[in-house]
């Protein structure tokens, strides 16, 4: 084959692949609908998002709990992880040595790692029993919930903030200490404000791997269909009802619409999410 | 009496490479001293190391003796915030904040605990005039210090270093960056400074060094070759290769 062929067809299946890669996405899409839509119609829309009954025999179905508890878990785990994960991210790129960078480094990386399920296994054979004997049974809880995904999502929010506050030009912070400002006053006062927008975006990227977290929390949340009173209150997501209903739904029942609904639901929150965390990076 | 300012003996290695070798040398009061030499060969280095500049880089290592009112400031008792407020410093490229024009000058006088808004405006006006671009600025002083010209931005860089009230001003090469009506502006404010500052200027610009310094030393990987009042050195150096450099004849 000539030099100019092989450029040809090296360029051809670069772009078949992304081209697949953007199919699998839209098939995915297409997918939900096609399977979930129908739910909105069955149950009609302000009915099923507003709805407080899930009732298979009935088939009945609203989600408003589920929204509540998926919204729960997450604004209650980024509530904490973000200020730890920023403190870390400023610890990472300002203060530490580089002896410090080398053990810490890669044990944010092995945590971004560790798969979901290893999360949710601790989380129920540790945590749970240790919020029941120690503050209310049944342990299975929201807070159970909101913990795991501290941890989970720590680590994406540390890395993409070091990433922004790396980007942080170097003059800056030689201004601010040339003109006797100490370490943090630099921080807080320069290299903090010039990285704010791409830490935004790290902290509601680490919103969307919350949201969508299904099998960690399905194990530890206690999966009660009801709008949680206390933070011990077992409660639902719109990803642990997924899990914990697909098994038994019917094929093109009208039950199996409402939990690809769900997924729908969960699609455009995350699409959302990163959309805005997309734009907040792209800022800086 | 011995001087405010010297070094005595400097080394200083990044790393393995040697950057300074034994550097001597003392500063005078109240007057602009120019450091010049070829690219590499360590002055501005050497400047970086009255404000403790070097710090910032992880794996330098320092020694021999860097005297400020008689306190080695890189001896354990020394503070290098305390000594970065008394020993400004205007860098190559103007770096502004990216805050406004008011905010990049009062930001010194605000981190050392000044909080009465008269204060900080006075400080602000006092000091942009200092620089010589009060005029320029006065009825913009909310806007963004990154949206003026090079020029300008080195101008606020300049007033925000005189805003901490320092005694001695390092410039690293404050003037590479600019066109030669910035550059005339900036020297013009320097011959105006330094009946109250001690000004140490690092520079490319050979013919800049002749025109506003008073004493000249020149620098060769890392060893001070050469030093004495400009009018000696630019008219009869002893060191060839000081005659060299500044006749054009060096690399």
């Amino acid at each position: 084959m000539s030099k100019k062929n092989i450029e040809i067809t090296v360029r051809c299946l670069l772009f078949l692949c992304s081209i697949i890669s953007l199919m699998i996405l839209v098939g995915i899409g297409y997918f939900l609908f096609k399977n979930g839509f129908s739910a909105f119609i069955e149950n009609g829309l302000g009915n099923f998002i507003f709805g407080k009954t899930w009732n298979i025999s009935k088939n009945v179905y609203g989600v408003y709990p589920l929204i509540l508890g998926s919204l729960f878990v997450t604004t209650g785990s980024i509530i904490v992880s973000a200020p730890i994960g920023i403190s870390v991210a400023i610890f990472m790129t300002d203060i530490a040595t580089s002896d410090i960078k080398k053990i810490i480094g890669p044990c944010i990386e092995l945590m971004a790692g560790i798969p979901s399920i290893v999360f949710g296994l601790v989380g129920m054979i540790f945590l749970v029993p240790l919020i029941r004997e120690n503050f209310s049974p049944p342990g299975y809880s929201l807070i159970a919930a909101i913990i795991v995904l501290i941890v989970m999502t720590m680590p994406t929010i540390i890395t993409l903030s070091e990433d922004s506050l790396r980007s942080v030009p170097r003059q800056y912070k030689e201004a601010s200490y040339a003109l006797g400002a100490t370490k943090w006053q630099t921080v807080w006062n320069v290299t903090l404000p010039a990285a704010k927008s791409g830490i935004i975006g790290a902290v509601i990227l680490g919103m969307g791997r919350a949201i969508g977290e299904a099998m960690a929390v399905y194990m530890v949340i206690g999966n009660a269909f009801k709008i949680p009173n206390s933070l011990f209150d077992p409660s639902r997501t719109l990803t642990s009802n997924i899990v914990g209903q697909i098994e038994e739904a019917a094929l093109n029942s009208q039950h199996m619409h409402a939990l690809f609904a769900c997924g729908i639901i969960l699609l455009i929150f995350v699409f959302l999410f990163n959309g805005i965390s997309f734009k907040m990076r792209k800022v800086v | 009496m011995k001087d405010k300012l010297y070094s005595k003996d400097l080394s200083l290695w990044y790393g393995k490479k040697q950057a300074l070798k034994n550097v001597d040398f003392s500063f005078k009061d109240k007057s602009i001293t120019a450091f010049i030499g070829p690219s590499g060969c360590g002055k501005s280095t050497y400047l970086r190391c009255f404000n403790r500049m070097n710090d910032l880089i992880a794996t330098v290592n320092i020694e021999g003796e860097v005297v400020y009112n008689g306190i080695d400031i890189n001896g354990k008792d020394a503070d290098p915030v305390e000594i970065r407020k008394k020993i400004g410093m205007v860098f190559q490229q103007p770096n502004p904040l990216p805050k406004s024009i008011y905010e990049n000058v009062a930001y010194g006088p605000k981190i050392a605990g000044i909080k009465k808004k008269k204060t900080l405006n006075d400080i602000v006006e006092k000091s942009l005039r200092k620089a010589a671009i009060w005029n320029e600025v006065k009825d913009e002083l909310k806007k963004s210090a990154l949206a003026l010209s090079g020029g300008q931005q080195q101008r606020i860089c300049l007033a925000r270093t005189l805003a901490i009230e320092p005694e001695i001003i390092l410039m690293d090469e404050p003037c590479s960056a600019l066109d030669p009506i910035a550059t005339a502006k900036i020297e013009q404010t320097m011959l105006d400074l330094k009946k109250d500052y001690t000004i140490v200027i690092v520079t490319h610009n050979i013919q800049q060094a002749a025109r506003i310094s008073d004493q000249t030393a020149f620098m060769l990987l890392g060893e001070l070759v050469e030093h004495g009042t400009t009018k000696e050195m630019f008219e009869k150096p002893i060191n060839t290769e000081t005659s060299d450099y500044i006749n054009g004849r060096y690399g």
